[in-house]
């Protein structure tokens, strides 16, 4: 019951039907008839956006290169990240003193990258746990989140060849609610001290509240998120802290594999871009040309 | 197939709703807003599997007495009575349901934020110990600010919360924004991760 796999079927039944409803007569039903006038003006781009679209084209671009000469066999540099190395020291210090592993998927909904991001590195986080048999303690925010945190759980188990270690009770769905969670989180930092805490995900202003508590108990704690604002609340309150694009690199990391890799790299050849394009737009503002910084407002 | 399928799903319904962010076609923009509908009534769903999980952990450790096993009597207790008081009496305004919200939850959800002020403080005490050179500066850089915005650094020093306001906008700011890119293109590459079939850890099992 529990198990993603039903959901994903139950996906399949319900949305294929449905899809095939939206794209003959929904969309006819769903728009308002266009007038003679509207029908001249309905535009099939929004022109306002077009610089967005060709950033993130160029950006598709650079990631599809080095996707493929990754596939080619191309090797590259990835630098190290210490938040990313101190998972699996974490997690041997729960062991050594015989404690769980908790692992906070953050508290937005999968609809949030992070969140689908955060159960990515769970499944490596549930491989290197299985293989230390420790308990890993999941608790979860969002109803939708429980089954994919249960699938990924107990596929990192079943990858590292302990199945019978897996608790499904582990993964413990507490609210939806933001400090009814926080509180229930705080209850099993206190209650069950485990020796690692990973908040890794989508936080807002519970961010604070969990890692201090986290510090209370002694745990080595390890955080990562993309929301800006909760970054310096986990850097003060933990001991390593994956910041924005570190956070995203995990896997890539984690797994060494070609093809995540590449996409790094596209990354970075992005920033780059960016980069001369920021000291460009910045001189030529210097001058008094605007049309180049004008271009990349977005609308 | 129990893994191309959702993949396919994925791949088809991700990249409609990049195009759907460009395409201000009424056709494109209603199937947009219809899937966007559909998401909500699929997650509303998973109510049902949250609470399936909550009696099932808790039911387990009372009737095993696990640890700690008291707690769980109030919770599915709890769980129980709001969920019938809101099946049975509504959850519109003066309904039972809205009464116990308002005046317990809501209450109980502002303890908790409130304790944000203590633990502000006890991580502020902690990161301003000046041991490193890194640490000095943020330990000033933090006094000037905090100095800079209440009157009596002005009092002190008239030009102190021109400094606050630069240090604010110019360094923190530029340091923001690098950070912000970084998570952005960080983002974006693992949609597009997500959407190529390459990051699919979070489908599961075979």
């Amino acid at each position: 019951m529990q198990s993603a796999k039903p959901i994903v079927l139950l996906a399949v039944f319900l949305l294929l039907p449905a899809c095939v409803h939206v794209l003959t007569v929904g969309a006819q039903e769903a728009a308002p008839a266009p007038t003679a006038q509207a029908e001249g003006q309905v535009r099939w781009f929004d022109l306002n956006r077009l610089n967005i679209a060709l950033v993130v084209a160029v950006f598709f671009i650079l990631v599809l290169v080095f996707i493929r000469q990754a596939g080619k066999g191309a090797s590259f540099f990835i630098r190290k990240i210490a938040g990313l190395d101190a998972i699996e020291e974490a997690i041997g210090r729960a062991t050594e003193m015989g404690k769980p592993v908790l692992y906070v998927p953050g508290i937005d909904d999968v609809n949030n990258i992070q969140t689908i991001y955060s159960m990515v590195i769970l499944g490596n986080v549930a491989k290197l746990v299985a293989r230390y048999e420790t308990p890993l303690i999941v608790p979860v925010c969002r109803a939708f989140v429980v089954p994919l945190a249960e699938e990924t759980v107990k596929q990192g188990y079943l990858d590292s060849g302990h199945p019978e270690a897996y608790n499904p009770n582990n993964i413990r769905y507490l609210s939806d609610e933001q400090f009814a969670f926080t509180a229930g989180v705080d209850g099993i930092m206190l209650r069950e001290k485990p020796a690692a805490n990973l908040f890794l995900g989508s936080f807002f202003a519970e961010s604070l509240v969990l890692a201090e508590t986290g510090f209370s108990t002694g745990a080595i704690q390890i955080a990562g998120t993309a929301n800006i604002h909760q970054l310096p609340f986990f850097v003060v309150a933990c001991d390593y802290t994956l910041i924005g694009e570190e956070f995203f690199a995990a896997t890539a990391y984690l797994s060494k594999e070609a093809k995540l890799v590449g996409t790094l790299k596209g990354s970075d050849w992005m920033k780059i871009f960016l980069i001369v394009a920021l000291v460009v737009g910045a001189v030529l503002e210097t001058f008094g040309v605007t049309a180049f910084t004008r271009w990349f407002t977005v609308q | 197939m129990k893994k191309e399928v959702p993949l396919l799903i994925t791949a088809i319904f991700g990249s409609f709703m990049v195009i759907d962010y460009f395409v201000p076609h009424p056709s494109v923009s209603a199937v947009g807003e219809t899937l966007q509908q559909w998401a909500i009534i699929v997650i509303s769903f998973s109510y049902v599997l949250g609470v399936a999980n909550i009696a099932r952990v808790n039911g387990e450790k009372i009737s095993k007495r696990s640890r700690d096993w008291p707690f769980a009597i109030p919770l599915l207790m709890g769980l129980a009575f709001m969920l019938g008081v809101g099946i049975f009496g509504g959850i519109g305004e003066r309904t039972l349901f809205n009464d116990f919200f308002l005046y317990a939850y809501t209450p109980m959800s502002g303890t908790m934020f409130s304790l944000l002020a203590f633990f502000i403080a006890s991580a502020a005490f902690r990161s301003f110990r000046v041991r490193t050179l890194e640490a000095g500066l943020l330990a000033v850089a933090a006094v000037i600010v905090m100095l800079g915005r209440v009157p009596v650094g002005a009092e002190i020093w008239d030009k102190l919360p021109g400094i606050a306001d630069w240090i604010n906008n110019v360094p923190q700011m530029a340091a923001k924004r690098a950070i912000l890119i970084g998570a952005a293109l960080g983002a974006i590459s693992t949609g597009l991760k997500i959407i190529l079939g390459l990051e699919r850890n979070y489908l599961g099992g075979e």
